[in-house]
């Protein structure tokens, strides 16, 4: 088998993923370094510019603005998808058909696609039409139907809302994964020493599924990071630009107002902050294979 | 209904005992409660937009709005079907394109798992971690480039240009997955085979493939599911009216004409949009869950 002309043959079924990474993936990434540094537009022109549109984004309050505001986003929805996505875990641990049954319910939203689901809640948040504002309504919530998306706060719980239902059942999968793992031996010993339950979550199941939910976490966070599809199609960054993400405030650069190389400047200082989450996950996942 | 969950199930290893979760009766019940509860949430928002898109269009616009239609009609789904280019230009397009990104994903992760598992190439685990590394560069970063290099390949608003971005997103855990896949054959099957004279190429057809395909089927439906949900690379990259995917076409609904919501006929394109993901969910939803957990935890 490890004979030489194998390892040609080896190398040749290889080649075309590495030749499709190459050509798709690397070759625009040096292209976005060079495009960066200069003043391309997609009208023409580009010079050569060195350093200005990173000094110009470091200046730029919009820029930093959208940076924050994702961050924001990010540390708010975070840990109530996980604390969610753990409690739903929690409660379909078993294998019980009504346990499985809101499982498999939890989770279907997950395989929507995030536009789709973004555009039915931009429905049920509407205040003319929106189911949602009649139900808070005649709950008593509300007193009458209210506007959402005309300030950043309130277009930004509503968003969360829609992802909360949308992707609560990813962290609650990866979670009950790490839960159902846990050795039965140890939590019967528990429970013959008497634990009560909520002891058994908070010293046992907590603590030996903490490398799923560190995952589950990290992936979350990245992907919050990267938001677009959820702000673009309901809040369209109102009021006044006060709701763009960091990716959508790219792409308005980019694709809207055509400072091709200035959006670049400003990709590549993202895909920093991103890189620097991704690594530590890979850096967690290859512990979990060894350990 | 039952059988959505069967995946998790199948992974389930301990802490299956009832008593794990409080004995008694009185706790069942608020357990059995709270589940219900937590479905009629979840369903809720597809329910209630499944019945909007069922009313007639003068009900759908109703201020304020029912729950439910007093009357059905097919009346909103006619509406989408004829808007601009036609609904079924879009679902042609993104189902070309899916099929696209299918055919890619797998011509390029069946071989290159197969060289990864078993054979010895040079720098073997510096192109496998090459691969993974595009794992770790967000795509929303790269359009750029990509976009100013598929307009001189005139590659822009074409199936093929943006079923390679999809390809894009989905190769690293492709790879990764048939990697794994071939890895789990006992190396005693090719040794058999090689015994009786198959050059490589016969063993990867017929003794490999068949082994491997729950791993090409799960390969196959995340590249299905996220590139018919995929939506900044196709609205970039899909300029043209006649070229958008569904996502695409459904924002066009959404913003209305002359500022005039069609709320009904944006629920019906929520619909459509949908009922593929939840359909091929329902069917394939073991490999789904098993190719999410080797993604995401192994």
């Amino acid at each position: 088998m490890l004979s030489t002309n194998n390892k040609y043959v080896g190398l040749l079924y290889l080649s075309p993923a590495l030749l499709f990474v190459a050509v798709f993936v690397f070759y625009p990434l040096v292209q976005l370094v060079m495009i960066s540094m200069t003043s391309e537009s997609l009208l023409g022109g580009g010079e050569f510019v060195w350093f200005d549109n990173y000094l110009l984004a470091f200046s730029d309050r919009s820029f930093w603005m959208s940076f924050w505001f994702t961050v924001r986003y990010t540390l708010i929805i975070t840990p109530i998808l996980m604390i969610l996505g753990f409690l739903l875990a929690l409660l379909t641990m078993q294998n019980r058909p009504l346990a499985q049954l809101t499982r498999g319910v939890v989770f279907l939203p997950v395989v929507i696609g995030l536009a789709s689901s973004s555009l039915l809640w931009v429905w049920l948040f509407d205040q003319q039409v929106g189911l949602l504002n009649k139900a808070l309504v005649d709950i008593g919530v509300l007193e009458e139907p209210m506007v959402w998306f005309n300030r950043s706060h309130l277009g930004m719980t509503a968003v969360i809302v829609s992802v909360v239902w949308k992707v609560v059942g990813f962290g609650m999968i990866i979670m009950l994964s790490g839960m159902q793992s846990i050795s039965h031996e140890v939590v019967e010993a528990s429970m013959i020493d008497g634990a009560s339950y909520w002891q058994r979550v908070r010293k046992i199941i907590l603590p030996l599924s903490a490398r799923s939910i560190l995952l589950a976490t990290l992936i979350s966070a990245i992907g919050s990071m990267l938001a677009f599809d959820q702000f673009y199609l309901m809040t369209g960054g109102a009021p006044r630009g006060q709701t763009f993400t960091s990716v959508y405030w790219i792409y308005q650069n980019s694709f809207v107002y055509f400072k091709l190389g200035y959006g670049s400047a400003l990709s590549i200082i993202l895909m920093v902050v991103i890189m620097a989450g991704a690594a530590l996950q890979i850096a967690l996942q290859r512990r979990g294979e060894t350990a | 209904m039952t059988d959505l969950a069967s995946p998790a199930t199948s992974l389930a290893t301990g802490a299956t005992d009832a008593r794990v979760v409080g004995g008694s009766r009185a706790v069942g019940y608020l357990v059995a409660a709270l589940c219900l509860a937590i479905i009629a949430l979840m369903m809720a928002p597809l329910v209630l937009s499944f019945l909007a898109s069922l009313k007639p269009p003068a009900e759908a616009a109703a201020v304020p709005p029912q729950y439910l239609p007093r009357s059905l009609s097919i009346e909103n789904y006619r509406t989408v079907a004829s808007y601009q280019a036609g609904l079924w230009t879009y679902v042609a397009n993104s189902l070309v394109v899916a099929a696209l990104t299918i055919i890619f994903c797998l011509a390029l992760s069946v071989p290159a798992g197969y060289a990864l598992a078993r054979y010895a190439i040079p720098f073997k685990e510096v192109f496998f971690l090459l691969i993974l590394a595009s794992m770790m560069i967000p795509y929303q970063a790269m359009l750029t480039p990509l976009y100013l290099m598929f307009s001189s390949l005139k590659l822009t608003n074409t199936h093929v240009g943006l079923a390679i971005v999809h390809t894009i997103l989905q190769l690293p855990f492709s790879v990764y997955l048939m990697r794994n896949s071939f890895e789990a054959i006992p190396r005693e099957l090719e040794e058999a085979a090689v015994m009786d004279g198959c050059t490589s190429m016969q063993i990867l057809r017929r003794v490999f493939l068949p082994l491997v395909l729950p791993g090409m089927i799960t390969v196959s439906l995340f590249a299905f599911i996220s590139s018919w949900n995929e939506f900044i690379a196709a609205l970039i990259f899909m300029s043209r009216e006649t070229s958008f995917t569904v996502p695409v076409m459904l924002t066009g609904v959404s913003t209305g004409i002359f500022g005039v919501v069609d709320w009904g006929a944006l629920q019906a394109g929520v619909i459509v949009s949908v009922i593929p993901c939840i359909g091929v969910y329902l069917l394939l939803q073991r490999y789904y869950v098993t190719g999410l957990l080797s993604g995401a935890v192994k």
